[in-house]
């Protein structure tokens, strides 16, 4: 009747994951009940849960991520310290334990932080800097975030209920192999990785769509803002890329299910397969994260500095360079394998050819900063952090790069350092970056910017003495995924490193006092004007948070940097705005498809995971029939009146006219 | 186990090609980081000697510059890269004094053996080697994947079940040196370090008697005891019964090594090996 599962899945012998999931279950309910019994349900439901509304959904994905990062920065906290205490002892973690919590965290981080985060990002901002009034498949949209959340919730699941995979983030066979990993682990992972990957191509194919074929009047490529690019760029690779990902998994879970034997060392399977296919998805995957960020640095470099950006033409060709070359550097990850030399050369030269382009935005950035009138708002201090911090991070990736080196350092904490120095330093940099910058526009007030700061400086100062002594321990031998050590001259290294991730920890904590801080003072905060930074591009022209429908009037376009243009006309022609003819707005209706398919979709992945047939019929079923019904469905619009348009649209109009009459007073 | 302290030529030349590298890079980074820095403190807001020009959106001079840095610095590393990719392919012969040692290496769950063919002899998480000698490894996994590295005699190679890879190494110095996997492989993965004895040539042949007098023997059926999941404690060596006991594990006669021993009502596959 239940498959696998049986009470002793949960692991009552194991107090660490037990009170942690425990915790977040009394969390959970206790906010349920809050939320039923103050009445808040239909609001959520009719506003959040079944909106497909880009910018709702942005804000969900971006909280999805903000809460998967206190679970993955725990599973951070809690390795730093093992390996602090761990020499020449056991720790505190046996390796069971241990190793769940090096794969948890590499597959939260980048599945369930990073990429929610960023598309959450892109979906906020892309259609209004692009002019429209939504993404081009809504309530494709809102099922793409909801089965994110699905993967989410089944790896958090595992904490509770069996365990979670314990051969690192990729799951190499033979030992993610039914022969080595019996238990339901690497179950637990592949399963909320086809889920949530079907939410990511989703998501891609979505962004692709917009970015293509919904730009407003007179916005052609070469006008599209920097960020709209690199999401396209980033999206294109989603689409290209999570297919190979999709079946490689597929794959592996043939093996485990029904006995095939794709990657087991039996009857002909193929290990090496699996390293190659894994990496052509996953060398791309980590363009599609920092990309978006190279957009956002963009756009925040040349809104503080007072100056468009320098080199568009070169930007956007560096950005659709490294999309293509992306694809084509994924053996750098394996030269240890064995390759000829000619292969592992090859292969080191284009990775290392892909720092061109990269090395032309640095520079890019540079000369926007030159001749601007740089203010040092928190997102602009995240920009500069990040450039030099993303330089370092460059020079050791090339540096691995040259097969010989990589001979001495694949594997290394000397990797681990180098790939937390881009990722840190690149996405999240960037994520942090475009959430202070970004955020007005989504909730109407500003964050407090002494918290900003203080964050900021947490963060940078912290990362730099975590990670320096992780590139020391590398360059001393010492590999990754050590649950204990006996080598003297790796110790204090770690113990530096676990000081690093103490300031990292009070970084994050000063992330959310900001937010409690800007939450409590936010009619101080208030950004009345819908353009808190003196912006440049579309997103400022509407007021903050904008209308369901964005724009009330689709926004004519004359050139890059579209509202700085609008903002000198207007103060040239001295305000003389016509009133614009006010028309009725369609909007796409709210769908519970989505959510609905998605609890569906947790129900078959939980039933798959414990091999409980019938269940998994019945979620399948569920999803596939949840389908059916929308594509059915009748009205899929509704109709917001021209003179409920004009009524909103004539009180931003009113605030904003203040705002420019200050401005050209000056 | 400092990667900047080679004890042989492999290591030598794998470390300066990482300092040489670094080297290249940071005679562009360093400026680049201080223009990066210099610039924004210089146009600061609050700078009444900074000059605003909102104009300076293009210059084809600057582009130029700004694609030839990092071009021309990666045409340099490339050569680097493609040179040494070739003189430091792991499979490469490195030629040393007296005659070469062949050595086969098996990662077991979760301990190394090495095995010395030519001697007839076998130790476990213990490699003794002669100064100076080159050494010929081949390389296998008995179960999953493995990656066969002594930081301090440079390059690291992946060990596979079915498959074997090749490495030839040499040690110039006697001493005591460590090795260890350098790829995830499994609960006992960090007690897979082992220790290298480099002696010296006229010492190798003593050693290499006194272990062929030892009361173990390695075969097909104490090999299948060994390969069983578990942490080796102790350094145990063995007379070799068979010198192609390597070859019997690299083509699968000897079937693959088995995972923990759970009880699991999944489908079990395998069974089936190439013979």
């Amino acid at each position: 009747m239940l498959g696998k599962l049986t009470w002793s899945a949960i692991p009552f012998d194991q107090p660490i994951p037990l009170v942690a999931g425990g915790v977040v279950i009394v969390a959970l309910l206790a906010v349920l009940i809050w939320v039923v019994v103050k009445g808040h349900l239909p609001y959520l439901w009719r506003e959040w849960i079944t909106s497909v509304d880009h910018k709702r959904i942005g804000v969900m994905y971006v909280l999805l991520a903000s809460v998967m990062f206190l679970r993955g920065g725990s599973d951070a906290i809690l390795m730093r310290i093992q390996q602090a205490i761990a020499y020449q002892s056991q720790g505190y973690l046996p390796p069971e334990h241990y190793n769940q919590i090096f794969s948890a965290h590499g597959t939260i981080m980048i599945f369930f932080v990073a990429m929610p985060f960023v598309i959450g990002l892109m979906n906020l901002v892309v259609p209004l800097q692009l002019g429209v009034r939504d993404v081009a498949f809504p309530t494709l949209n809102s099922v793409g975030f909801w089965l994110t959340a699905t993967g989410a919730l089944l790896v958090n699941l595992s904490l509770v209920i069996g365990e979670f995979a314990r051969t690192g983030w990729l799951a190499f066979p033979p030992l993610s192999g039914l022969v080595y990993s019996p238990g339901v682990g690497v179950d637990y992972y592949a399963w909320s990785l086809q889920i949530s990957g079907v939410g990511t191509l989703v998501a891609g194919i979505n962004l692709v769509t917009t970015v293509l074929k919904l730009r407003t009047r007179g916005m052609n490529y070469l006008r599209m803002p920097m960020f709209c690019w690199t999401t396209l760029a980033s999206s294109l690779l989603m689409v290209a890329a999570f297919p190979i990902l999709t079946a490689t998994l597929a794959m592996l879970l043939l093996d485990r299910y029904l006995g095939f034997h794709f990657f087991t060392n039996e009857a002909g399977g193929n290990v090496m397969i699996f390293m190659n296919l894994i990496w052509a998805w996953g060398h791309p995957e980590v363009y599609i994260l920092v990309l978006p960020a190279f957009g956002i640095f963009s756009e925040v470099v040349s809104t503080f500095s007072g100056k468009p950006l320098f080199g568009y033409r070169s930007m956007v060709l560096a950005t659709m360079a490294i999309c293509v070359i992306s694809f084509m550097v994924w053996l750098h990850h394996f030269f240890t394998m064995g390759a000829g030399p000619d292969v592992n050369a090859i292969f080191g030269i284009a990775s290392m050819i892909i720092a061109i382009p990269t090395g032309v935005k640095i520079y890019n950035w540079l000369f926007t900063m030159y001749g601007g009138r740089i203010r040092f708002t928190t997102p602009m201090l995240w920009s500069v952090g990040f450039m030099v911090t993303f330089i370092i991070g460059g020079l050791t990736g090339v540096l691995v790069a040259v097969p010989p080196a990589d001979f001495i350092l694949h594997n290394s904490m000397f990797l681990v350092a180098h790939f937390h120095n881009v990722i840190i330093g690149g996405v999240l940099f960037g994520a942090f970056a475009g959430f202070t910058y970004w955020f007005p526009k989504a909730f109407g007030f500003r964050l407090d910017e002494r918290w900003g700061k203080a964050a900021f400086w947490c963060t940078f100062i912290g990362f730099y003495v975590t990670f320096i002594p992780l590139y020391a321990a590398g360059m001393l031998g010492m590999t990754r995924r050590m649950q204990h050590y006996d080598v003297a001259v790796w110790r204090p290294w770690m113990i530096v490193a676990v000081i690093g991730m103490a300031i990292l920890t009070m970084a994050v904590v000063c992330q959310v006092v900001q937010l409690v801080v800007s939450i409590r003072n936010r009619e101080s905060l208030r950004d009345r004007t819908g353009d808190p930074w003196d912006g440049r591009s579309l997103e400022w022209a509407t007021s903050s948070p904008p209308p369901v429908f964005n724009f009330a009037i689709s926004p004519d376009v004359r050139g890059e940097d579209a509202y700085w243009e609008m903002k000198a006309k207007a103060r040239q022609q001295q305000f003389a705005h016509a009133q614009p003819e006010y028309q009725d707005i369609e909007m796409p209706r709210n769908s519970p498809t989505g959510f609905v398919c998605a609890f569906f979709a947790s129900i078959m992945g939980f039933a798959l995971i414990w091999h409980i047939w019938w269940m998994v019929i019945l979620g399948l079923i569920g999803a596939w029939a949840t389908f059916v019904v929308f594509a059915w469905r009748d009205h899929d619009e509704y109709v917001i009146p021209a003179a409920d348009v004009a009524r909103i649209d004539r009180a931003n109009i009113e605030e904003r006219r203040n705002l420019v009459s200050l401005a050209g007073s000056v | 186990m400092n990667l900047l302290d080679p004890q042989g030529p492999v290591a030598a030349a794998n470390s300066t090609i990482l300092v040489d590298s670094v080297a290249i890079m940071l005679a562009i980074v360093v400026p680049t980081i201080v223009a990066i820095l210099g610039f924004a403190f210089w146009f600061r807001e609050g700078n009444p000697r900074a000059r605003y020009q909102p104009d300076f959106v293009y210059s084809g001079r600057v582009e130029l510059v700004v694609w030839s840095i990092p071009a021309l610095t990666v045409i340099l590393l490339g050569g680097v890269a493609w040179i040494g990719s070739h003189q430091l392919d792991p499979a490469a012969p490195v030629p040393g004094t007296g005659s070469p040692v062949r050595i086969q290496a098996v990662s077991l769950d979760w301990k190394w053996l090495f095995i010395y063919p030519d001697q007839r002899i076998a130790t476990v998480n213990t490699l003794t080697v002669p100064a100076g000698a080159e050494l010929n490894f081949q390389l296998t996994s008995s179960s999953v994947m493995n990656v066969f590295f002594i930081p301090q005699l440079g390059s690291m190679i992946y060990t596979m079940n079915g498959m074997v890879t090749r490495l030839n190494l040499r040690a110039d110095n006697e001493g005591k040196l460590q090795g260890l996997s350098a790829h995830f492989s499994g609960d006992g993965f960090p007690d897979m370090m082992f220790d290298v004895n480099v002696i010296s040539q006229l010492a190798f042949p003593d050693w290499v008697a006194a272990t062929a007098k030892s009361d173990a023997v390695l075969n097909e059926e104490s090999y299948k005891k060994l390969m069983q999941q578990g942490i080796e404690a102790g350094r145990p060596v063995y007379r070799l019964d068979d010198p192609r006991l390597f070859d019997l594990i690299a083509t699968q006669h000897i079937p693959p090594g088995p995972g923990p021993q759970v009880a699991s009502d999944a489908p079990h596959s395998g069974g089936q090996h190439a013979r």
